[in-house]
């Protein structure tokens, strides 16, 4: 390299580190800063007094505290049933013995690229003609409706995860004289853990957060987080709805030192090759 | 011997049909929905699940209706305007980030990160609490337009297009560049001609994945929402927000089924699309392998 060319690299290579400002200026103005708001408008009042009101009446009331509890119980229940459901879908698309057309698992994605508020009207509708309205009975439908909605992401991370599993190990088990059930508890189930996390992080938050499906399914019967954030929204009520948020924040931080540690998992990495 | 064998093998039949029929079995019950709207787009019939005779009525009194087409208009521009910003912005952002030291692009990721795992209610509040306090206490006159809309839908998809383009760079030799560089080649144009095919697929991944938000996007919309697009001077609606406000009220509207199978097809088609021409890559690959062994 002659000298002028590296000193016109190293100009460039000092301009190119340039083109990412507006990208992080973009971030900054409308990620962080109203990120920022949020927290102010947590303790503050409407006259934007520091206070802590919104602290007090949600802890204090229990139809709020009770949109905790509701939420948190939706989220388990549908990544429960996801997990229940998607875990032998993907474990068998990912046996080349039992599928080998790749065409199936795209259509298990396909579905999503339907928009999702006509898909939730037509489940509510279908359910609805069968008896299961969500006028007589809002959890089932909602639950109904959840797991059609979030089955692909269910599927999709486990589907990766067990395209990676190492078959040697469980027929070496098998062998050796290895019982099935113990195969999969003690090889096959530790081996596909980060796919079973990562497949729940993309279950359990969305439906606690989500609006659309449990306000149409339950015929508004049901109060998710997301349904809460979203009265407080149209009532313009900032304070309340920032604090709201601010929990939910708060959980999801919870969540993820959790699931941090599941993936650091040193027994997880090795794919669980010791027994 | 032979006996068990046979027998084994039997046993292994038994848990193939098995486990095909479970897979099947999920794939029917996730796709009813999609299949009755499909079905029963072809009869004229208001009620949904109620045949009234085969007919093409619904598709036809769906182009007619304005409200529909408008909707399906902004939903479309938003979409398409909403992406290009985002993957200009990204790719940009990749491109740069990718040349900062470690520390300041550890802050960089970091902050790219905070839109992905927050949940899109929380980041569609924070966003109108920002254009409700400009409006409070700096510019009186701001409020919800469709710029906030146009923001909104941006924030929705720039970190996972940032978050696709940065693989490419990743694999992508940096020899290449400097090479460029020292034939003579002048910055800009190595990064058109060098850089940017090089990470052309993740830029066009990232562009799909922005349409895919956008277009399948309720709360930012509704929440970031004002006047303009094809709604003049009411407030913008997309499809996603159209069919919510019918759905609340009542039935989902029988054109609804006319445009889901529409909308289904053209989903398939890209979707053969797409695998054909992997496959075709895939062979072409092989081949040039075989050749050059």
């Amino acid at each position: 390299m002659s000298a002028a060319t590296r000193r016109v690299s190293r100009f460039f290579a000092l301009k190119r580190k340039y083109l990412a400002f507006p990208y992080i200026l973009f971030l900054i103005l409308f990620i962080l800063i109203p990120a920022i708001l949020i927290l102010f408008y947590a303790f503050t009042d409407e006259t934007g007094a520091p206070s802590f009101d919104a602290l007090v009446s949600f802890f204090s009331t229990p139809s709020k505290l009770s949109v905790l509890l509701v939420s948190l119980f939706m989220g388990l229940q549908t990544t429960l049933i996801c997990l229940l459901l998607g875990y032998p879908a993907a474990y068998f698309l990912a046996d080349r013995k039992i599928n080998r057309n790749a065409v199936l698992v795209v259509l298990f994605i396909m579905p999503m690229w339907i928009n999702f508020v006509i898909r939730t009207g037509a489940t509510r509708d279908l359910l609805s003609a069968i008896g299961l309205d969500g006028g007589s009975h809002p959890w089932e439908a909602t639950l109904i409706g959840m797991v059609q909605n979030y089955l692909p992401f269910t599927i999709l991370p486990l589907y990766t995860t067990m395209l990676k599993l190492d078959r040697s190990q469980m027929e070496a088990a098998a062998d050796l004289g290895c019982p099935p059930w113990k195969v999969f508890v003690r090889n096959v189930l530790p081996q596909s853990l980060p796919g079973i996390v990562s497949a729940s992080e993309m279950v359990f938050m969305p439906v606690m957060s989500s609006y659309v499906i449990s306000d149409t399914l339950s015929e508004g019967k049901i109060t998710l987080f997301g349904n809460s954030i979203y009265l407080n929204f149209s009532n313009s009520q900032w304070n309340d709805g920032s604090f709201m948020a601010l929990v939910f924040l708060v959980l999801i931080g919870l969540s993820m030192l959790v699931t941090r540690r599941f993936e650091r998992d040193p027994a997880a990495e090795r794919g669980g090759g010791l027994w | 011997m032979r006996r068990q064998r046979t027998l084994e093998e039997r046993k292994e039949l038994g848990v193939r049909i098995g486990a095909n029929a479970y897979v099947y079995l999920l794939l029917f019950l996730m796709y009813v929905p999609v299949l009755a709207l499909v079905l029963f787009s072809f009869t004229g019939s208001v009620n949904f699940g109620t045949w009234s005779g085969f007919s093409f009525e619904l598709y036809v009194t769906l182009f007619q209706d304005e409200e529909i087409m408008r909707a399906l208009g902004n939903t479309v521009i938003l979409a398409l305007l909403s992406s290009l910003c985002s993957v200009v912005l990204g790719t940009l952002g990749a491109v740069g980030i990718h040349e900062w030291r470690r520390r300041s692009k550890s802050l960089a990721e970091a902050l790219t990160q905070i839109p992905v795992v927050t949940p899109e209610i929380v980041l569609a509040l924070s966003l109108v609490i920002m254009f409700v306090f400009l409006g409070n206490y700096v510019y009186a006159g701001f409020g919800l337009s469709f710029w906030t809309l146009l923001i909104g839908h941006i924030c929705l998809s720039l970190p996972f297009v940032y978050l696709s383009v940065k693989p490419k760079l990743l694999q992508m030799d940096p020899a290449l560049y400097e090479a460029a560089l020292d034939l003579g080649s002048t910055p800009r144009k190595a990064l058109y001609q060098v850089t940017l095919p090089a990470i052309l697929p993740g830029i066009l991944s990232g562009f799909l994945l922005a349409l895919t938000l956008s277009l399948d996007d309720f709360i930012v919309t509704s929440f970031t929402r004002g006047a303009g697009l094809l709604s003049g001077a009411q407030m913008i609606e997309t499809l996603s927000t159209l069919v919510q406000a019918r759905i609340k009220k009542g039935p989902l509207p029988p054109q609804m089924r006319a445009l889901t199978t529409l909308i289904f097809l053209f989903v398939i088609l890209v979707v053969a699309i797409v695998t054909f021409l992997m496959l075709h890559k895939r062979k072409g690959k092989r081949h040039a392998e075989r050749r050059n062994a």
